[in-house]
């Protein structure tokens, strides 16, 4: 191997004590300390967002919306409070276009439910094939409702969205374009604003995952000008249990609730019920409180960062990871953006960008084999199909490993991942 | 409960050699992880191959991040087993489970303590059901088809 890369240029400000807010990755596993790999299926939490929650707990804890007592103002205002931090934080015109739900998968869930009265039989809904399942399943599902046609959008061979067949599929008018704005699986970014911007010419309407840029990239929905985009905050550091949903607020406001109940009523009666007003009425029970409060911490924490020099780090260090992994010998890897691309704001030096995540294989092995090797030496990654099955078909792959990272990833958890996967090839090979 | 359409001729499902028992041995007697998988790993290339024609869904485990796969027959009230899996390692912690239980009789699989036999391997932490090797709901399937005898 080559000496290391020096990362040194990227970091002008103090990473260490960016990272010594993750108490998590304190922690040793047996005699290694743990390397965690695997920020894209959940991000570790800042110190932060952890005592946000429990001092919501400890002092604040009541129901939102309905009593008036002083604790239930209070949580109520601390809960409302962070809508109008997300709406500033992606960019939205006004905050009862943020929904609070559980996470991406019932966010998108949503949306696929609410529109089923929209939607008639040979309707076409394009799919992007990167996308993870819960941005197929639920479109599956409204497909077999209202008796609408799935096709999906295919990727080139480099595993990049195929802009020319993209175009394509646009001559048959379709009435939503769901998309990942990057993939879970291979990290590779779509050029969204320019995706979007063709899909509502003909007249669909758009759905962005944004899953997986919503930790690393700035996010403004109105540039994207996508109907409907969401997250999940656990991985963005903040916690389980919480994800948006933004709709622009006249698309919004035509959804069909797909929970009912709770403060989304204006009236009950046994003869008829009158829903309320957004965003309540996509907000049925009683929410997870205590997580949109420490998704808010999330966001401050974020917002108190040099989010450009972070991303700079981010993508060196990926960089770096490529490199690590290419030198190594005997990996092959998917996906890695090397096609010259133009018209996405990400992508200034003229190229494609891949984004939090590295796809590879050990050569000839078995992506589980290398996971099982690499646990023993307290390296996290995933490794499996990363609910992306149709994605690994387009690939041929039964599966492979992901290495992602995150704002506190270091040089030192690349190298130690690195010397760990040396290690597995010369067990394997 | 797994219920294959089609499944190997009887001649297949035979005890075990000498060779894998001694290699279990050998995996309990590794000093570090590194010798511990490289013997599991051997232990999974001295198991039987399944033919490629019964690698079929309907033998497949479910729960396992690799693909594995499991037959069954009994032979005068004791159970055989020919599984495979394409995954080496997990091929080798299957190899470990039909040691233990090849050739045995319905009582003895019943009451074989899986979590102390990994325990005493080193291994537990392989067997836990958050891990997608499929171990545990190997074991399970192990042991559901002695449940089966006689349906």
């Amino acid at each position: 191997m080559k000496p290391a890369l020096s990362l040194s240029s990227a970091v002008l400000f103090d990473h260490q004590a960016l990272r010594d807010q993750f108490p998590a990755l304190k922690q040793t596993i047996g005699d290694h300390p743990l390397c965690y790999l695997d920020t894209a299926a959940t991000s570790q939490k800042p110190q932060a967002v952890i005592d946000a929650m429990t001092e919501y707990y400890q002092l604040n804890n009541a129901n939102v919306h309905r009593a008036a007592h002083q604790l239930s103002a209070r949580a109520t205002q601390q809960y409302e409070a962070v809508r109008q931090q997300v709406a500033e934080f992606i960019h939205a015109q006004r905050q009862d276009e943020i929904i609070f739900t559980h996470g991406t998968t019932e966010s998108i869930n949503m949306v696929a439910y609410g529109l089923t009265s929209q939607i008639k039989p040979n309707d076409v809904i394009l799919i992007d094939t990167a996308a993870h399942h819960a941005n197929i399943v639920p479109w599956q599902e409204l497909a077999k409702r209202t008796g609408a046609v799935i096709k999906p959008i295919p990727l080139t061979t480099n595993a990049q969205l195929d802009i020319t067949a993209f175009d394509q599929l646009l001559a048959l008018k379709p009435k939503v374009v769901t998309l990942c704005h990057v993939s879970n699986a291979l990290g590779t970014l779509n050029p969204v604003n320019e995706l979007v911007a063709k899909a509502k010419a003909v007249g669909a309407l758009t759905l962005v995952d944004g899953a997986q840029a919503i930790a690393h990239l700035p996010v403004d929905v109105q540039l994207i000008d996508c109907d409907f985009y969401v997250f999940s905050g656990h991985k963005m550091y903040g916690p389980t249990g919480v994800g948006v949903l933004y709709g622009r607020y006249t698309e919004l406001d035509k959804l069909t609730p797909m929970l009912t109940g709770g403060e989304m009523i204006k009236t009950v009666s046994f003869e008829q019920t009158e829903f309320g007003a957004l965003p309540n009425r996509l907000e049925a029970g009683t929410p997870a409180i205590a997580e949109v409060i420490g998704l808010g911490a999330a966001i401050h924490f974020l917002q108190q960062l040099p989010r450009e020099q972070i991303l700079a780090h981010e993508q060196q260090l990926l960089r770096y990871l490529q490199q690590q992994l290419q030198q190594l010998g005997a990996i092959e890897l998917y996906g890695i953006a090397n096609d010259k691309h133009s018209g996405d704001k990400h992508c200034a030096d003229g190229q494609r960008h891949n984004i939090g995540a590295v796809a590879f294989n050990l050569q000839g092995e078995h992506h589980q084999d290398v996971g099982i090797l690499l646990d023993q030496q307290a390296v996290a990654v995933r490794c499996g199909h990363h609910c992306a099955m149709p994605l690994m078909t387009s690939l041929n792959l039964g599966g492979c490993c992901r290495a992602s990272i995150g704002i506190y990833t270091n040089k030192q958890d690349v190298d130690q991942f690195i010397h760990a996967l040396n290690t597995v090839k010369g067990l394997l090979l | 409960m797994l219920n294959p359409s089609t499944a190997p001729s009887p001649q297949l499902f035979s005890p075990l050699s000498d060779e894998l028992v001694e290699a279990v041995n050998l995996i309990e007697q590794a000093n570090n992880w590194q010798d511990k998988y490289r013997q599991i790993m051997l232990l999974g290339k001295l198991l039987p191959p399944l033919a490629p024609e019964f690698k079929q869904a309907d033998a497949q485990v479910k729960g396992c991040e690799s693909q594995a796969w499991l037959y069954h027959y009994t032979l005068n009230g004791r159970h055989f087993y020919l599984a495979d899996s394409d995954a080496r390692i997990v091929k080798g912690l299957i190899g470990l489970l039909l040691v233990a239980c090849q050739g045995k009789t319905t009582e003895q699989i019943q009451q074989f303590d899986v979590k102390q036999y990994f325990d005493r391997l080193g291994l537990s932490g392989q067997l836990s059901p958050s891990r997608t090797n499929g171990l545990t709901a190997l074991a399970q399937a192990i042991v559901a088809y002695t449940q089966d005898v006689g349906t």
